[in-house]
């Protein structure tokens, strides 16, 4: 494959055009399925698209004695991370030759950049609240990243290999004992990854704020608005590659409706948890993802490893 | 119609500046944001930081050591913002015209490009306000005060407040 294709491939499919699109149409359903767990009608299709918008033509602030350039550049470094994220993952589950050694492990660094761009971003702009929720945000990253990198080794175990394209086509990981235990161990930590109720204490739009994103406005805080949409809708396309492989990459078409229906319910899943549980504290989390989630992690590798 | 004014009235954040008062403009403010009302219907969601806010609603008396602040606070603002005073107290401080801590309205240090009057204001009132305020921009009837010409807004702010600038901060 030439040079310019794999541009063209960045920029617009799967890559960074499709990516935000699909990105925001989660978010509206997000927003809109909220919408009616509330018994309201909700916003119309086109809001996150004419809120991106309404943020591209605001004047961009920047703190008078934070670190500008960093400040700038921690919403492009999210960007581009997902949006490499979501390329390598569209690309392999759509074509399975595209596959490289060790790709899963790129992946999963790649997926790690937004959070830390936000801690960054926060960090940079030396206001109080952000520091606080940047440091929050910090301690929730070390808290679900070992319980992620136990349940996406489940998978792994399994199909003996750190390929993407052969963890994708081999037997389902969601059929066996560990593979379930492993599913529900990734959704509380997808939770946390997108730093939505009731791991938003970064955020904490009553006490902090706003808390990571309280400088920002304009274009960076519409990037970041970008990323959280975009990542909305990669962490559970990978979850679905991840724990359902063959079963949606075989050839026609049911194995993709298959894949799609799986991910809306991933997707409903993570809203439902976001509308009925209130915000957790920092040690809370920490507690539950150390403990009885880390435990589950734990126990599905080595059930794993036993070949259940 | 100006692009920026369409995008900017298809996605209104608001931000919401409490000044000292009694508090009832604040719960119809909040009351207005209810699942009842549905404002997200329009757009219009509640933000809580002023970087990220496109319009101000004002409401209460503000005195004058809230007069510093609601004049930091807007300073803040990413552009182009509105400011919307909600109830009387913003318009001409009502009973608390004569207390000793009032010195004048904000509307006179402020550019205030809209007020919805009503002690308090019903939801009903403020959402009739916003979408006047919506079709006032769209159709060019309104300006933005931080959108205009730099005479229009109001630079005597210091001589207004000679009490209030002597004050100084809070901690001094």
């Amino acid at each position: 494959m030439n040079r310019s294709m794999i541009i063209l491939e960045f920029l617009l499919f799967p890559g960074l055009l499709f990516t935000a699109v699909a990105g925001l149409m989660t978010s509206w359903v997000d927003r809109k399925v909220t919408a009616l767990v509330q018994m309201r009608v909700g916003p119309p299709f086109l809001q996150p698209f004419y809120d991106i918008r309404k943020l591209l033509i605001k004047e961009t602030c920047v703190p008078e004695e934070g670190a500008i350039g960093l400040f700038l550049l921690a919403p492009l470094l999210g960007f581009a991370a997902v949006t490499v994220a979501s390329m390598i993952l569209w690309r392999t589950l759509l074509d399975l030759e595209t596959t490289f050694v060790g790709d899963l492990i790129v992946l999963i660094y790649l997926l790690i950049i937004p959070a830390l761009a936000v801690i960054l971003g926060s960090f940079a702009s030396r206001n109080p609240l952000a520091s606080l929720g940047g440091s929050r945000e910090v301690k929730l990253m070390i808290a679900y990243e070992l319980p992620l990198v136990l349940a996406v080794l489940v998978p792994v175990i399994q199909a003996d290999s750190l390929r993407l394209g052969d963890l994708f086509s081999g037997p389902a990981p969601a059929a066996s004992l560990s593979g379930v235990l492993a599913l529900l161990v990734a959704i509380a930590c997808t939770q946390a990854k997108l730093t939505i109720v009731p791991f938003d204490m970064p955020e904490a739009e009553t006490e902090l704020t706003g808390g990571v994103f309280i400088e920002y406005s304009g274009p960076p805080l519409a990037m970041f608005k970008l990323t959280r949409a975009m990542m909305l809708f990669t962490m559970p396309v990978f979850l679905v590659g991840l724990y359902f492989g063959g079963l949606v990459t075989g050839p026609g078409w049911w194995p993709k409706l298959l894949g799609f229906v799986i991910w809306f319910l991933l997707v409903a899943i993570t809203i439902v948890i976001r509308n009925t549980t209130p915000r957790v504290r920092t040690d809370q989390a920490v507690r539950f993802f150390w403990g009885p989630v880390s435990l589950v992690a734990t126990l599905a590798v080595v059930l794993a490893w036993m070949g259940w | 119609m100006n692009r920026a004014i369409n995008a900017l009235t298809r996605s209104l954040n608001v931000f919401h500046l409490a000044g000292s008062a009694c508090n009832n403009c604040d719960i119809e403010i909040l009351d207005a944001l209810t699942p009842r009302y549905d404002l997200e219907r329009f757009g219009i969601t509640l933000v809580g930081s002023i970087r990220h806010a496109d319009v101000l609603l004002m409401s209460g008396v503000f005195n004058k050591k809230a007069a510093i602040r609601a004049k930091e606070v807007v300073e803040q603002a990413a552009r182009p913002y509105l400011v919307i005073a909600i109830g009387g107290c913003p318009a001409t401080g009502l009973m608390f015209r004569d207390s000793y801590n009032w010195d004048c309205p904000p509307g006179d240090y402020i550019h205030i490009d809209a007020f919805i009057p009503g002690c308090p204001p019903k939801p009903e009132a403020i959402i009739s306000g916003v979408v006047t305020v919506i079709g006032a921009l769209r159709s060019g009837a309104l300006v933005p005060g931080c959108m205009q010409e730099p005479q229009a807004q109001a630079e005597p702010a210091a001589d207004l407040l000679p009490e209030a600038a002597s004050v100084g901060t809070f901690f001094d």
